[in-house]
């Protein structure tokens, strides 16, 4: 009687056995094929960028491509300069406006707010993080084109209705900074509690807390956050073409219109398509912007375990 | 500094969150200079609480409600004028876990230090940090690699960084929360040395569950159970002739202590890990 129920619980046991290592090898093989994707993927796209744009790099020689500030594709001037300009530019004044706000509010929300205040602030920002970039864009153009024109400009002594590097920049600033904050809160808030006592146990203010230790433990998180609100104001699409005004010339101040590389792409596509050098003249645009991110992040991979192991904590 | 350093004058400390708990009830201690006072009962009977509230580390959370008072030297520590940070100075505190600063094991020991410039030059720094090291008995072992972060030391070596770090703001009373829990038994051994050598110089309140440990390093010994004291002696009295009833039983029966006295969470109750979860287990 017992060995019956124990032989047939052995065989059950036995043949879950294997439907389990069953699922077990297909599994692995299912997550190894969706990880050898990614890489596909990647590189294929790189190679077929790359293949598409030798007809424009035969052409000319690189370094004319990338100093000529003449874009005239009519013509079969292709200089990049005036896009790369208006792009650095954007980046760098977007996170300079953007990178302190973010920092500022997200320090505010992890260490400073209490209560309902605390939950109501983080919910606003992570809605704000969420809302499509076409959206800022619009409001954009009815708001702050009209107020840098007639308003900020002025102050500088400068003539535009509105439209150009600035407007894009301040706009994609406040595009990036909820974003940002919410992750910048997330590595504050990740942090054990031991280390903010330890540090006020020795007579440490909050705001020394905050700066000395805090900031610091939190440092390759905050830096990521930085990168990423980075990696979207350069690849930013939306906003620059609505917002930049769309002459191809080297701006000639922060409030000049302009060109990135992203609107380049996109304002010159649709007509200049049938033109096989200007169609390749833009997947090399295509191009510039993929090795540029990935040397971003080769570079950010480096600094980002130097700073995981100056600044680790426990 | 007057004989009796640190006291408590009914002291309470109430959570006021969804429900309203009472984790320390009108508990009033007398901490005597030059001396090593263990707080001891089960997991979860506010003695982290306690301990907390001694130096106002829990002005950084919300919804704790303290009444009663702290005196440090015969003053008040709540209703002062002397900031938080100068009373957390005077009160040092070690916690549980042992953390280093996101920092080289140097900028550790001189953190205090640099905050509140107790320093004449770089000289003046370096021999005060070798001064602490040796202190705690970590000189020897860091001495060639002072640069290096503070995280890389073993989690022993880590405890005894924060002793000297707390030591160096040249703190009256110094408060160690279970701090020998997260060690294995070779560095909580090494950290208890410590805490022996420094016991003559120094004003230390221990938070222990381990009797064992509060048979080996205490003078005096308080009894904390849900909140209040049960009974607080020398440590001599308090082992070999205990007063109260529930003394006599947390003493003489299932000790949470292994034999050779390493510390070890009793199984009786859960574990516990800071103030939120203190509450929680206060309330079975």
């Amino acid at each position: 009687m017992t060995t019956d129920t124990d032989d047939l619980r052995d065989r059950a046991r036995s043949s879950r056995l294997g439907r389990r290592l069953l699922a077990e090898r297909y599994s692995s093989y299912w997550l190894t094929a969706a990880g050898y994707t990614a890489i596909a993927l990647f590189a294929g796209i790189t190679l077929l960028l790359f293949y598409r744009s030798l007809p424009i790099l035969s052409e000319y020689p690189l370094s004319s491509l990338l100093t000529s500030a003449n874009w005239d594709p009519a013509a079969n001037e292709f200089g990049f300069l005036p896009a790369i300009v208006g792009t650095v530019y954007v980046t760098v004044l977007s996170m300079v406006m953007g990178v302190p706000v973010a920092l500022g509010a997200a320090i505010y929300i992890a260490e400073y707010a209490e209560g309902r205040m605390k939950t109501l602030v983080a919910a606003l920002i992570d809605v704000l993080a969420a809302v499509p970039s076409v959206i800022f864009g619009l409001v954009a153009l009815i708001v702050v084109v009209p107020f840098v024109g007639n308003y900020v400009a002025p102050v500088f002594g400068e003539n535009t209705v509105g439209v150009g590097i600035f407007t894009v920049s301040l706009v994609m600033a406040i595009v990036i900074t909820p974003f940002m904050t919410s992750l910048t809160v997330e590595s504050l808030e990740s942090l054990p509690d031991e280390l903010r006592e330890t540090s006020l146990g020795v007579g440490a203010t909050k705001f020394e807390t905050i700066r000395s230790v805090l900031l610091r433990a939190a440092g390759p998180g905050i830096f990521s956050a930085i990168l990423l609100g980075f990696g979207r104001v350069f690849g930013a699409t939306i906003v620059p073409a609505l917002l930049i005004g769309g002459q191809t010339q080297i701006p000639s101040s922060v409030f000049s219109s302009g060109q990135t590389l992203p609107t380049l792409i996109v304002n010159d596509f649709g007509e200049l398509m049938s033109l096989p050098l200007t169609q390749s003249a833009l997947i090399f645009v295509g191009l510039m912007l993929v090795v540029v991110v990935w040397l971003f992040n080769f570079g950010a991979m480096l600094v980002q375990r130097r700073l995981k192991r100056r600044w680790q904590y426990r | 500094m007057t004989d009796i350093p640190l006291t408590t004058d009914q002291l309470s400390v109430t959570y006021t969150g969804d429900r309203e708990i009472e984790a320390v009830k009108g508990v009033s201690i007398d901490f005597p200079a030059n001396t090593l006072t263990t707080i001891i009962g089960p997991s979860g009977c506010g003695k982290s609480t306690l301990l907390k509230s001694l130096n106002r580390l829990h002005d950084i959370q919300e919804n704790v409600e303290i009444n009663g008072d702290v005196l440090l030297s015969g003053e008040s520590v709540y209703d002062t004028d002397v900031p938080a940070p100068e009373i957390r100075r005077r009160i040092g505190y070690v916690p549980q876990t042992p953390t280093a600063l996101p920092v080289s094991i140097y900028e550790n020991v001189a953190y205090g230090l640099r905050i509140h410039g107790d320093y004449d030059s770089k000289a003046d720094l370096d021999e005060k940090v070798e001064t602490y090291l040796r202190k705690v008995n970590l000189w020897d072992e860091v001495a060639d690699r002072l640069d290096a972060p503070g995280a890389e030391l073993s989690t022993g070596q880590i405890q005894r960084l924060c002793v000297a770090r707390s030591l160096a703001v040249e703190p009256d009373v110094l408060l160690c929360d279970e701090v020998t829990s997260a060690l294995d038994p070779v560095s909580a051994e090494s950290v208890e040395e410590t805490l022996r050598e420094l016991k003559s110089e120094y004003t230390i309140v221990l938070v222990t569950h381990s009797m064992a440990q509060a048979r080996r390093l205490a003078d005096e010994v308080v009894f904390l159970y849900l909140g209040e004291v049960i009974e607080s002696n020398d440590v001599r009295s308090f082992f070999e002739d205990p007063q109260a009833e529930r003394t006599r039983t947390f003493i003489g029966g299932p000790t949470p202590v292994d034999r050779d006295g390493t510390p070890v969470e009793p199984t009786a109750t859960p574990p516990t890990h800071g103030g939120g979860s203190t509450v929680d287990d206060d309330e079975r």
